[in-house]
């Protein structure tokens, strides 16, 4: 009998012991994002974002140690729906987060709607993504939020005939159609338009298209990386400049990671974004400080390190506020209209919408001191919003 | 119209040149030895970095760095020739294609872990890039290099092929390895040297090809379509059938993506399919 007690005891006692241990689980965060393939760059400036942010504020909020599991989607949304189910089943993470291309946020929305997950998209950049599910929260950008100020900036700037060249997929339809329908609506005419394939090694027929087209500017989205290079590289080489042909581009062209491999070709070249490294603040200034130590490569940051700085700040932020118990309904509650200060400027999550309202930033790729290119920021329009929402 | 045709036609063989250029060292590995090199991209990847290597870290001219750039490749075929590949010739297909297709996601990993999954910045030299106006066609300076290149190399690699005693040994040793043996080739080395020398092309057909197609560690992958392409329209018994199948090609896929750019990234498959159903052997094959 006395045996038995002490066996109760021994067990009560290590249940007990257990508690306290439950409490401290850490903190975990499932990144979903591309770390191998064409756009495994997408992948590593947003781990590094978010590790950037783990350096500077600490590896412990509201008592959780934060833990940061990396998942590589190959960039095939089958994928990252796949890992993304293991993170929620197995890992029993308490954030998904990441996702660089529209096709994987997608592919996982319905997921953070069943398991009741706050779902953080850093990058992938199409309007509907947030419609998909009312777990997801948006920190980065949307193509027709980016475009809208510069078909605006264009007419205002005497340009009134433009091509439009777009890559044929979802973010790229939603900004040939957000630009057509700015740059339209106040009188300027689109004198033709063009979708190029996603696997295009091979830009110079519709080059000589535009060329021949004749237009004041030729309005271009490209996924950040090597289409882009490849775009820029042949403009240069075709001379669409010295025909007299502008080139206005959202700022994913003429991104800061890969836009040292475009040699002179951008010069000069206007796009408007959310992001460039040349922004100067004290926010952004600390984030690339420790995006340097953390990457431990030369290679620049990008706007979606920024995203996924800023997606780790809201996710402290909703750790903070709810004493580190993550609730998925509760999360979202707090996230709508969070504030963020960001090295980008400060960014409030609309409360309807669960998309970034922020500062579009104009700007002007230039050869700056250091003998490197930089998207130079010149003209803004503040607290824009998605105009299709 | 007709300047614009002009330019398209250009255009299209320049590209049809390029395609050539990185698929004429498969066409010889597959078509010559009957061993089929999923690998081949990974040579031309090789080619592209030693490239960017060459001229932007070790500041070689352009015109050393393109010997240079074959020799490098053709060895680094040498070398997995040996330890490799040549136990794989006498194995099925099936066990070719997966060796590989393995080596080529290797030689993936491989090239992300040594230079970053980045795109590789490359300038040709001021003399290659830009425009000239030839009676109101811009041809691009770079693309009738590639044009020119192409033809040489085509000249020279026929001529090897056909006239020179290596060339018949070569011959020889693919249709009866036996006999040629009998005959005192040395088979082994035979195919030692073919499979470098297709190595090499590679790796010169991916140095060229930065500029215009881009570098970075999925190379392989993205452009084994292509070699793939080229060497099935055209056949793999001579030269003649990829040259004519990547020329053929070029010009399709450039008038398409012109005339017709709604639809222009299909037509090159259209094409294949076409050419396939009406020459299933190839364009010039062998009867």
């Amino acid at each position: 009998m006395f045996k038995r007690l002490v066996e109760v005891l021994a067990v009560s006692a290590a249940c007990l012991a257990a508690v306290p241990a439950a409490a401290q689980e850490p903190l975990k965060i499932g990144m979903v994002v591309e770390m191998s393939g064409g756009f495994a760059d997408f992948g590593m400036q947003m781990m590094n974002g978010a590790r950037a942010y783990m350096k500077v504020h600490g590896d412990t909020v509201a008592g959780r140690k934060v833990q940061l599991i990396v998942k590589d989607t190959t960039g095939v949304p089958d994928v990252a729906k796949r890992v993304a189910q293991e993170l929620v089943t197995n890992e029993k993470v308490d954030f998904l987060a990441g996702f660089g291309l529209t096709p994987s946020a997608l592919a996982v929305a319905s997921l953070a709607t069943e398991a009741k997950k706050p779902m953080i998209v850093m990058n992938a950049a199409t309007s509907i993504i947030t419609t998909r599910s009312p777990y997801i929260a948006r920190v980065s950008f949307t193509l027709p939020q980016v475009t809208a100020p510069l078909a605006t900036w264009a007419l205002r700037n005497g340009i009134t005939r433009a091509y439009t060249l777009v890559a044929d997929y979802g973010p790229g339809i939603d900004a040939e159609t957000q630009f057509k329908k700015t740059f339209t609506a106040s009188g300027g005419q689109i004198v033709g338009d063009v979708r190029t394939p996603m696997r295009n090694p091979e830009f110079a027929p519709f080059l000589q298209r535009i060329k021949d087209a004749r237009p004041q500017a030729v309005f271009v989205f490209l996924p950040a990386g090597e289409q882009a290079v490849g775009f820029m590289k042949g403009f240069a080489e075709r001379e669409l400049d010295k025909a007299g042909i502008k080139l206005i581009a959202t700022g994913d062209v003429t991104e800061d990671g890969v836009i040292e491999a475009m040699g002179d070709a951008p010069l000069g070249v206007v796009t408007t974004q959310h992001y460039s490294v040349a922004h100067d603040s004290a926010q952004n200034r600390i984030f690339l400080k420790a995006y340097a130590e953390v990457s431990g490569s030369s290679q620049r940051a990008n706007f979606m390190a920024v995203g996924a700085w800023d997606g780790m700040a809201a996710i402290y932020e909703v750790a903070r506020r709810l004493n580190g118990k993550i609730d998925g309904d509760k999360a979202m509650e707090i996230l709508k209209g969070m504030k963020i200060d960001s090295p980008r400027g400060p960014v409030t999550i609309d409360p309807t919408t669960r998309d970034p309202i922020e500062t579009i930033y104009v700007r002007r790729v230039e050869r700056l001191k250091d003998g490197k290119l930089y998207n130079v920021e010149f003209d803004q329009f503040t607290n824009v919003k998605d105009p299709t929402r | 119209m007709l300047t614009s045709f002009l330019g398209v036609l250009f255009d299209g063989l320049a590209y049809g040149m390029l395609l050539f250029l990185i698929s004429v060292g498969l066409s010889v590995t597959l078509g010559l030895m009957n061993f089929i090199n999923l690998a081949h991209g990974a040579f031309g990847m090789l080619g592209g970095y030693v490239c960017v290597l060459a001229l932007q870290s070790w500041g070689l001219p352009f015109f050393v760095m393109l010997p240079a750039v074959f020799v490098v490749s053709a060895l680094a075929g040498l070398v997995l020739e040996r330890v490799l590949y040549r136990y794989l010739y006498r194995r099925s297909h099936l066990d070719q294609v997966l060796a590989t297709i393995g080596l080529t996601f290797m030689s993936i990993a491989a090239a992300t872990y040594f230079f970053g999954p980045l795109q590789q910045p490359l300038q040709v030299p001021k003399f290659l890039s830009g425009q000239v106006s030839v009676l109101g066609v811009d041809l691009n300076i770079y693309r009738g290099f590639l044009l020119a290149v192409g033809v040489a190399l085509t000249i020279v690699l026929t001529l090897a092929l056909e006239r020179t005693r290596f060339g018949a040994s070569v011959r020889a040793s693919v249709d009866k390895p036996r006999v040629a043996e009998g005959l005192g080739i040395r088979v082994g080395l035979v195919f030692q040297i073919t499979f470098a020398v297709g190595c090499g092309l590679a790796g010169l057909g991916g140095a060229l090809g930065v500029q215009v197609l881009g570098l970075d560690p999925v190379f392989p992958l993205k452009f084994i379509v292509y070699f793939l392409l080229v060497v099935a329209v055209g056949g793999t018994s001579s030269l003649k059938g990829p040259l004519y199948a990547a020329l053929l090609l070029g010009v399709i896929d450039v008038a398409g993506k012109y005339y017709v750019p709604q639809i222009g990234a299909f037509i090159i498959y259209a094409m294949m399919i076409v050419l396939l159903v009406i020459r299933p052997h190839g364009l010039v094959s062998r009867q």
